[in-house]
Formats: structure tokens, C-alpha cells, sequence
């Protein structure tokens, strides 16, 4: 009998070798004249055990992890193809604690199932929630959705129903749905794996979206530094046409929704959904001004949903289930489930898929395990290069999108970034500025001139010169630019560096300049 | 990745134009393909590009020179790219970059003499939980550190 064994295609366990794994076990397995079938999956999104090999057993999935090209014949010898006990086996996979304290809705398949077989799809309860969504008329599916209580992932939180309802009412004789998977910040890999992993989950909630709101053409645009997700969404849209998922009659409803994938051109700012829309037009990825909204004014000046990748991802799930099943989930109006994202200096990183209303510390200490480096947690930066850097004084802050407002902080693409204690939080704040120099888009003026003064007066304290006096500037500047900007990127920039600059204060007062010694 | 120049320019642009100006907002796709024909967007290609979009010049040189990725010269034969942003701070991206910047002997943007590797930041390759990362001619790499850093390196000497 063939044993199927799973080794992952996600980025993620490529960059840690799972390619020269699936290498070395195909060549061990054929010099062994083994019967094995090598699936490869998308990650499970335990990244400390990746490359994480899985092989299927009358007793469940059994993991191994992380394996090295030099692992396999060891874990051929020790019975790998029954799931016996090795050095690096990890037990059955359902059964580690990090994947099994999750609640995974939106990436219940991730790592789970060949991301680009449809019969694996459906066999894991895949396109029950469109089955369902073409039953019912556009205004129920819309308020299905709308209480849900889903909000945007991306990281606006802007409830998701309310926005397609914006679209179905407007007047148009097209409409599009837009996928924002342009995920540019750092410490976030959420729509990367979903799109690796389970990209159909996101070419069904798009078309779930079409169907509610009217629109008949989808892209998703993404980014040029994703070339894995790429190859796995063409894949996976071409699959879905051949199989009448998407095309004139989606899944024999006699309703069209078709799309495609687009790709940028290494430009943050378009990951702003007005620039994103200009960049999808084959223009510069400037911001535009709002009104109008791109709900009734978007890509071509047509009403258009523009939603994160994971917003819509965990529509299928909400149509198939039903709203209030996704509702009972979480906290205030934090509703469903988020994809933490650990990353950084941490022992545990990976993807965390779990209930709104963990604390900061349980997410950072408990499932991420603390640093990687052994050191004590210095700083953590909630949300990328946007996001405020919280001390660990702040560690009891629950995550919801208000409680982490009320603390001058963002959730924001639920990515979360672990510092150790050998951070320079001045240089951080320096960087942020750094950052929104180099990719401000140049409209606004607070943001194309205010980021570069910002860098300049980070230096000023850094090198001892009038260092109240820049203290002050800084946070002067970082006003103007929270309140003047067009958009998040100029308007959130001043979040890690007032942050930083609130929170750990030492590291704004370098010690005054020593006199040369005599 | 340096592709040489050969045969018309113009006439291989209008190609890739023809193909995709029917698909809504052509231009960015447009620009990859040319980059890919090429290995960066000649200057050459401008005028066809607009003349075929109905578009001005100036247009096309602003998409142009707004993106990043888009090159107005030749790469080297390997491209490194070495993620700067915060979760590849926070690992030691910045002592990896400087290490790699002096075995290379050129900073970053900058091409070996021998025109072998050009070094490139890159803001995210979302492998934020297994950084510091890299990536070489498109294949990723995770927990970058000195060995590896030296392996990468030395196969993009090759």
C-alpha cells in the first residue's frame, strides 16, 4: 500500500530546506524500493519544527521535525513509514500543543491537505459555504457576513459586511472584488500561507463575495516578493475554471465570477488599498484621496470590495457554519478568530490561529515560548513597521482591536514581532522613519517631507546634540504626520515611534558627549 | 538573470504589448514581462509602450521609476536579496547584511566588478518567524547566519 507522506511546499519550510528533504526521501525511498506518495502540503505553521514531515498511519498523522537531507535515511531505518518512535519524532501531529490549543476556522486545511487538489478540498468540507451562498439571494448572504461580526484583517478592522452591502447598493455595471494580499509588513506571513497552503479557501470566498455583492471579475494582488504564492494561486484559479468553480456559471448557478492574479512591483505603499487600486490600473501607486470610497468608486472607477486575504478566507467558513458559530468566538467587538503571526527574536514562531481575547504576554511568553536568543523580552512591536512597540508593562494587554487602541497601539495584520533586550529602541524608531522615507508614496507632504526629518532628528538625539530640544521636535513631528497624512503610512509611522520613545525612554537619552580623555 | 540584448528591441516589446493590452490595467504586467525579457526595462521600450497604451512618455517613465523592482540596467548574474525589516532586526539582519556587504566588497544596489552578483533590500519576504532571510536568484533562505551567509555568497560567485 502506498504511504503518502507530507512534506511542505510553504516558503517558510523551503527556506529551511524542505525541497532537498522531499529530494532525499524520493531518492532513499526509490533506492529502498519504497511505495510512498510525497504530498506537499502547505505549513502547519509550527516554523521552529519546519522542515516538519508528516506520513499518514491507521492511527493519524505522525510529524517529525525539523529534518535535515542527512535525517532521512536514520528515519527510514527507524520506521519512518509506520510512524515509529525517532529522535525527531513529535508524536501524532494533532496532538502538539501549539496546533492543538488552536482554533483554526480560517486555516483549518493549511498544512492539512494538497493545496492544489480540489477532491482534497472538498473532502475537507471545501465550497460547502458557496454551495450554500448560491442558495440564498446577495442581501442574505451580505448579512450573513455582516453578523458574523467580521471585520478586515488587513488591519483597518472595518466591519466586512458593511462594506459588500456599500457595494451591492451602489449602481454599476460592473463591480469587482479586489483581494488585497499585498501583505508587505514585517512580522506577517498570514496571506502568504493561506495562499501556499489553502488557496482555494480565498478563490471561494471571493467568489462567495462576487455573488453577494454582484461583481463578476476578482483579482488578487499581491506581492513580487511571494513568488511561491504566485505559482500556487495561478495554479489553483486554473483548477477552479477547469472545474466550473469560476467562470460563466459559477458551480452551475448561471451566475459569472471570474479572476485573476496580479502581481506588484516591490512598492509598500501599495498595500493602502486606494494605492493598490492605481497600482492595479498600471499606475504609480499613489494614494488617493476619500471620498469617494473605492466601495462605490474602485478599480476603474467601478464599485469595488476591497478586502485582505484573510478577511475573505474566512468567509467560506462563516456561510457553511453560520454567522453566529464564527460570532461566539472572541471578545467586545473583536469577533471570530485571528491569525497571530509570532515572528521575530522567538523560540515558537509561526501561525497561531486562536479566539480575539489571548493577553499580549500569554501569546508572547506561553505559545511563543519567549526568545530565541535565550535573553529576556525587551520590546514587541504589534502590527509591522505601522505598529507601536509594547514593554513588557504592557504585556496584559488582551488582543482586541480597541484594547489594543486604548493603549496608543494597533493590532493591525495581527503580526507580532519579539525584540530581546540588546534592541536599541532609538534606532528602531529611526528605522520606522527610515522606512516611511523610502516608501512614501510622495503625495502628502507630512509624509514624504516629515519621514525624512524624522530620520534627521532621531540622529540629532542619537549624537547627544540638544537632545530635549529633538525629543520634543520628534514627537511634534509625529504629530503633524498622524493628523496631516493621507493615509496609514504616514498616519501610523508616528505609532513605533512615539511608542518607543513613551515606553522606553533611556534609550532616547544617550549619555552626553565624554570629552576626549586627556 | 543578465540577459543580453540581442535583435530588436522595439519589435520584442510591441510583442509582449500586443499580447496583454487587452487585460485590464496592462502596464505593470507589461513591465514584468519586458523585465523578464530583458533582465531590466530598456529605455527603448518607453515609446512603444505608450504609443501602444495610448499613454504619454512621462506616464510611463513615472510607473516606471516609481516601482522598485523595476530595474534601468542589467542585474549581475545573481541577484541576493537580504530582507532588512524589523522580525529580520530583531535576529541579527543588520550584522548579516554588513558581514555579507564586505565579503562582496560592494554595498547594497551596488554590482560586483565581475558583474557576477548584484545585492539588493528587500522589505519582507514574510519568513519573519524563521529570519533572518534571504533570498538568492528566487530561492529563499531561513536563519540566515555567518556560514550560511558565506555559503550564499560563494554560490552566487559561481
Amino acid at each position: 500500500m502506498t504511504v503518502r507522506i507530507y512534506i511542505p511546499r510553504d516558503a517558510a519550510a523551503l527556506a529551511l530546506g524542505a525541497d532537498r528533504v522531499a529530494k532525499a526521501l524520493a531518492g532513499e525511498a526509490d533506492a529502498r524500493k519504497l511505495d510512498i506518495k510525497i504530498v506537499r502540503n502547505g505549513s502547519r505553521g509550527m516554523h521552529w519544527l519546519e522542515p516538519l514531515v508528516e506520513v499518514e498511519t491507521a492511527e493519524g498523522r505522525i510529524a517529525y521535525g525539523p529534518v535535515k537531507p542527512s535525517d532521512v535515511a536514520s528515519l527510514l531505518d527507524a520506521g519512518l513509514l509506520e510512524g515509529k518512535a525517532h529522535a525527531l519524532c513529535l508524536g501524532g501531529t494533532e496532538d502538539i500543543p501549539f496546533l492543538k490549543n488552536q482554533t483554526r476556522l480560517t486555516f483549518a486545511r493549511c498544512g492539512v491537505i494538497d493545496p492544489v487538489s480540489l477532491d482534497d478540498y472538498k473532502a475537507h468540507g471545501g465550497l460547502k459555504g458557496l454551495e450554500k451562498a448560491i442558495t440564498m439571494a446577495p442581501v442574505e448572504v451580505v448579512k450573513e457576513v455582516t453578523d458574523s461580526g467580521l471585520r478586515g484583517r488587513g488591519g483597518a478592522g472595518f466591519p466586512t459586511g458593511i462594506k459588500w452591502k456599500t457595494v451591492l447598493d451602489a449602481p454599476g455595471d460592473r463591480k469587482y472584488i479586489v483581494c488585497n494580499a499585498d501583505e508587505g509588513d514585517s512580522g506577517t506571513f498570514a496571506d502568504r500561507m493561506i495562499m501556499e497552503g489553502d488557496p482555494f479557501v480565498l478563490i471561494e470566498g471571493m467568489a462567495i463575495a462576487g455573488l453577494a455583492t454582484g461583481a463578476t471579475k476578482g483579482y488578487v494582488y499581491t506581492r513580487s516578493e511571494y513568488p511561491h504564492a504566485i505559482a500556487v494561486m495561478n495554479e489553483a484559479v486554473t483548477v477552479a475554471r477547469t472545474a466550473g468553480v469560476l467562470g460563466p456559471s459559477v458551480l452551475g448557478s448561471g451566475r459569472a465570477f471570474d479572476m485573476e492574479i496580479r502581481v506588484g512591483a516591490g512598492a509598500y505603499v501599495c498595500g493602502e488599498e486606494t494605492a493598490l487600486l492605481n497600482s492595479l490600473e498600471g499606475k504609480r501607486g499613489i494614494v488617493r484621496a476619500k471620498p469617494p470610497l473605492p466601495a462605490l468608486q474602485g478599480f476603474m472607477g467601478r464599485p469595488t470590495v476591497v478586502n485582505n486575504v484573510i478577511s475573505l478566507a474566512s468567509v467560506p467558513v462563516i456561510m457553511d457554519k453560520g454567522a453566529a458559530y464564527y460570532r461566539d468566538f472572541g471578545m467586545g467587538r473583536s469577533r471570530g478568530t485571528i491569525p497571530l503571526q509570532i515572528a521575530g527574536n522567538v523560540k515558537h514562531g509561526g501561525l497561531y490561529e486562536t479566539a480575539f481575547g489571548l493577553t499580549l504576554g500569554e501569546i508572547v511568553d506561553t505559545i511563543g515560548g519567549g526568545t530565541a536568543s535565550g535573553r529576556p523580552v525587551r520590546a514587541v512591536q504589534v502590527g509591522g513597521p505601522l505598529g507601536a512597540y509594547f514593554p513588557r508593562a504592557l504585556f496584559d494587554t488582551p488582543f482586541d482591536y480597541e484594547a489594543f487602541a486604548a493603549k496608543d497601539g494597533l493590532i493591525g495584520h495581527a503580526g507580532i514581532t519579539v525584540f530581546d533586550d540588546t534592541v536599541d529602541m532609538l534606532k528602531q524608531a529611526r528605522f520606522a522613519m527610515e522606512f516611511c522615507a523610502v516608501e512614501s508614496c510622495g503625495k502628502c507632504t507630512p509624509c514624504r517631507i516629515g519621514s525624512t526629518r524624522g530620520v534627521e532628528t532621531a540622529d540629532k538625539i542619537a549624537r547627544g546634540v540638544e537632545p530635549e530640544k529633538n525629543r520634543a521636535l520628534l514627537a511634534d513631528l509625529c504629530n503633524t504626520m498622524k493628523f496631516g497624512s493621507l493615509c496609514a503610512l504616514g498616519g501610523f509611522t508616528p505609532y513605533p515611534v512615539m511608542s518607543a520613545m513613551t515606553h522606553f525612554p533611556e534609550d532616547f537619552s544617550p549619555a552626553p558627549l565624554v570629552e576626549a580623555a586627556e | 538573470m543578465n540577459v543580453h540584448v540581442t535583435g530588436d528591441i522595439g519589435a520584442r516589446t510591441l510583442a509582449i504589448v500586443s499580447d496583454l493590452k487587452g487585460l485590464e490595467g496592462p502596464l505593470l504586467p507589461i513591465l514584468h514581462e519586458i523585465q523578464a525579457e530583458f533582465g531590466y526595462v530598456p529605455q527603448e521600450c518607453l515609446p512603444v509602450i505608450a504609443a501602444e497604451l495610448n499613454l504619454s512618455r512621462a506616464e510611463v517613465h513615472g510607473v516606471v521609476t516609481f516601482y522598485h523592482d523595476y530595474r534601468d540596467h542589467p542585474a549581475g548574474r545573481h541577484v541576493l536579496k537580504l530582507c532588512r525589516a524589523e522580525a529580520c532586526q530583531s535576529m541579527g539582519g543588520d550584522e548579516i547584511a554588513e558581514r555579507v556587504k564586505s565579503l562582496l566588497g560592494i554595498d547594497f544596489h551596488q554590482t560586483t566588478l565581475d558583474g557576477a552578483v548584484t545585492l539588493e533590500p528587500i522589505y519582507c519576504l514574510g519568513l519573519c518567524s524563521c529570519a533572518p532571510a534571504a533570498m538568492l536568484d528566487g530561492e529563499v533562505h531561513g536563519r540566515v547566519d555567518a556560514d550560511l551567509a558565506r555559503e550564499l555568497v560563494a554560490e552566487a560567485r559561481r
